[in-house]
């Protein structure tokens, strides 16, 4: 209810203000628009900026800081009895005095309570109701001092496109922002990590059992642990899965390209592209089972029949079903690189005497390797990141091996088992998947500047 | 008029004319749209042959139906006989790559593979195994790159790619690229609209030259390099062969009013 008022309101003033500042600037010109420096338009753009903006900017940090001024105006109305509290106990009873104050029934409370609660109640009913007219009166006067800047020559369409860039920036910002954010948590709790586990015996220690880490403090403890918390055979995991998945998938994906944008009838093509696609769509968990219950008993089978020992859960029925669920990445992308390859360039080759096969290899391919070698690291980036095939087919034993035909584990994986289940949030085991974490971010960021070097290398221009 | 006569070259003498490939009721259809109709044309072999007319008459259309250039048009269809020596390269037992090898063309607009200048020439040998060794190779690639007026620009940067070169620059480098792989028959479409006199004069030279030993076909929007470099001319104009013969009948001595316009520049 509160909100879509609030919303009725805000549309309703920004019209207003739009419709104003348009016929301000209509009226001033006597009807001949083409007399203003600036379409009406950007002056009914200027008054709603004019008058929104810092609205909005109060609202927000009203919204930030309220909180704040509402429990030490809270605590300031209670006794003795909240004084002797300790600073955190203070901290649990206002935010429960504050959770009541925002419902309708309060239940059974003491004295003190309901004094805090009154106190919460009375201070936002009053304060709202002060910054709704601050924000009224923003809105208004904003929206009149732009009105009187209203002239012919006015340079509203400048105001207004700075406004926007200036909103375009805000956005690539949050981006950028929460990026930066996140990176920043993991580097933290990561380094929090490292104080209970050193560095190099994470990150080149060849056994991992974090079930058996020592939870506790002192020299006892970083000894366990130095020791449980060794990454290698779960970065070893992950390497193996995700290059049988990729070996799988380029060569299909980029055949299958191939075929799609030169060999294939346009018929054809409409048909084969969308149903290649839906790979894509299977969710993992499907492809999971899949590996599970169909292609791993199949490995098992076949691989006793010619004397090999397979695992019930390996790493090369994960990978093989993985590889299959990344074709399409590199397919489909693939594909409409090699598409945007102009036409001029194969009949150039073709009038030169050269075959299909030829203009393909030495021309079309070479032009399309920076987008080819893109789409590769888009899928090479989704086999890292994929849990759910491994967790069904490919087992949460951490084994250090090269075999194929073994069980091993992979990073995801095995941040999912660290924070499944209660944890304390500080424990090592916890921190352990942001190390893992950080790792995994470390990896990806590097092959995309590989990737990115690599295209720059070798791009070919072409127009 | 006369300043085309004047450069003329000494008309060809008829008697000893073997005719290289010939087309015969050649009609072409974009989709519903006919872009050709009926064109009987002879082309002699070791001569030039202009094919002039105002633009959109069919001339590029014509010219691609020589090494079947537009079998990657999808709806494009051609119907009519083409021979090349006595044999219908329409045929289903022709190879077209073998028929594009000896066939070869330079397009309209110049299009260089982004490769380095150096691998753009050296592409047709290659793929065709005309070369043993990196020697003769370079051979190829330089005597080319000569020919075709560029290799006083290019010599020192060879490595570097092919598509920063000038428009002109491209334009002698698709020439080039086209003479390296020595078709029979070459196939030049308005190959010095983007040159300087200078250049022009140039690969004016080299068709000439190129003449003694291969069979040229030329679109050309210029009346002058038609006379300049032709033996042979032939007047397109809304799809029709409207009139072909010697040069200098044609400039001299059209039998046609609308031959008579587009040279004296009344129609185009
Ligand atoms: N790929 C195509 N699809 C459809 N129509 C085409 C295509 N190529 C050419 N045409 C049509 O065929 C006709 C002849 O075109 P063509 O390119 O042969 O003209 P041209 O004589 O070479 O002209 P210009 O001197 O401008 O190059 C034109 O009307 C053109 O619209
Ligand atoms: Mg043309």
């Amino acid at each position: 209810m509160q909100i879509w008022l609030t919303l009725l309101v805000v549309i309703a003033a920004s019209g207003g203000l739009f419709y104003t500042g348009r016929s301000r600037a209509l009226a001033i010109t006597n009807g001949d628009a083409t007399t203003l420096h600036s379409k009406p338009a950007f002056h009914g753009g200027m008054l709603l900026i004019c008058g929104i903006l810092p609205a909005a900017f109060v609202f927000l940090v009203w919204t930030f800081v309220s909180r704040y001024f509402a429990d030490a105006s809270v605590a300031s109305l209670l006794g003795e009895e909240f004084k002797a509290l300790t600073e955190l106990e203070q901290g649990a009873f206002l935010r429960s005095a504050f959770g009541f104050s925002q419902s309708q029934n309060i239940g059974d409370v003491t004295a003190v309570e309901l004094t805090a609660i009154e106190g919460y109640r009375n201070f936002y009913n009053f304060s709202n109701l002060v910054v709704q007219l601050i924000m009224a009166g923003l809105v208004i006067g904003g929206g009149y001092l732009a009105w009187r800047q209203i002239r012919v020559d006015l340079r509203a369409r400048q105001f207004v496109e700075g406004a926007v860039s200036a909103a375009l920036i805000a956005a690539s910002g949050v981006a950028i922002l929460t990026t930066l954010g996140i990176v920043l948590s993991l580097i933290f709790e990561s380094i929090n990590f490292f104080q209970k586990v050193p560095f190099f015996d994470f990150l080149f220690g060849t056994h991992w059992s974090p079930q058996s880490a020592f939870e506790g403090v002192g020299s006892e403890a970083t000894d366990r642990n130095s020791e449980v918390f060794g990454a290698i055979p779960i970065f070893a995991g992950t390497l193996l899965i995700t290059t049988i998945a990729i070996l799988v998938a380029a060569p299909i994906g980029l055949m299958s390209a191939i075929y799609l944008s030169d060999y294939a009838t346009p018929r054809v093509r409409a048909a084969a592209k969308p149903i290649l696609e839906v790979l894509a769509g299977i969710p993992t968990v499907v492809y999971g089972f899949f590996a599970a219950l169909t292609v791993a008993p199949f490995l098992r089978n076949s691989g006793e029949a010619v004397g090999l020992s397979v695992s019930s859960e390996s790493a090369l029925a994960a990978g093989l079903v993985m590889g299959i669920m990344i074709i399409p990445f590199v397919s489909s992308l693939s594909d409409d690189v090699i598409n945007s390859v102009p036409q001029s360039l194969r009949d150039g080759s073709a009038g030169l005497g050269a075959t299909k096969s030829e203009t393909i290899r030495r021309v079309i391919l070479p032009a399309a390797l920076p987008g080819i070698v893109s789409a590769l690291m888009l899928a090479i980036s989704r086999a890292i990141g994929e849990t759910m095939i491994v967790v069904m087919a490919a087992g949460l034993s951490a084994n250090l091996t090269a075999n194929p035909l073994e069980a091993v584990t992979t990073v995801t994986v095995q941040i999912v088992t660290l924070l499944v289940g209660d944890q304390e949030f500080d424990s090592a085991k916890t921190l352990a998947a942001f190390a893992l974490g950080l790792v995994l971010f470390c990896v990806t960021l590097m092959l995309n500047v590989v990737a990115l070097r690599v295209i720059q290398k070798y791009r070919e221009q072409y127009d | 008029m006369s300043v085309a006569t004047d450069i003329l070259q000494p008309s060809v003498k008829t008697a000893n004319e073997t005719v290289k490939m010939s087309g015969r009721n050649v009609s072409v259809h974009y989709g519903e749209k006919q872009a050709l109709f009926d064109v009987d044309l002879d082309i002699v072999a070791n001569q030039v042959i202009s094919l002039i007319g105002p633009s959109g008459c069919g001339k590029s259309t014509f010219l691609r139906c020589l090494n079947r250039m537009n079998d990657t048009i999808d709806i494009c269809k051609v119907s009519g006989e083409i021979n090349l020596e006595g044999q219908d390269i329409y045929d289903k037992a022709i190879d077209v790559v073998e028929l594009r090898a000896r066939v070869g063309m330079v397009f309209q607009k110049p299009n260089p593979f982004p490769k380095s200048i150096y691998e753009n020439v050296a592409y047709g040998p290659r793929i065709h195994g005309m070369t043993r060794t990196k020697d003769e190779l370079d051979e190829i690639v330089t005597s080319s790159l000569r020919r075709a007026g560029l290799w006083e620009e290019v010599k020192d940067r060879l490595d570097q790619p092919g598509t920063g070169l000038s428009g002109g620059q491209q334009q002698r480098l698709c020439i080039a690229r086209a003479i390296a792989t020595k078709p029979e028959v070459l196939l030049m479409d308005e190959p010095c609209s983007a040159l300087d006199p200078i250049a022009t004069a140039i690969i004016e030279e080299l068709i000439d030259e190129l003449r003694e030993n291969f069979t040229i076909v030329i679109v050309t929007h210029s009346m002058q390099q038609a006379a300049r470099v032709s033996q042979k001319t032939a007047f397109f104009h809304l799809g029709k062969l409207i009139e072909e013969g010697p040069t200098e009948q044609i400039f001299t001595n059209p039998h046609h009013k609308k031959t008579q316009d587009y040279i004296t520049g009344r129609i185009g």
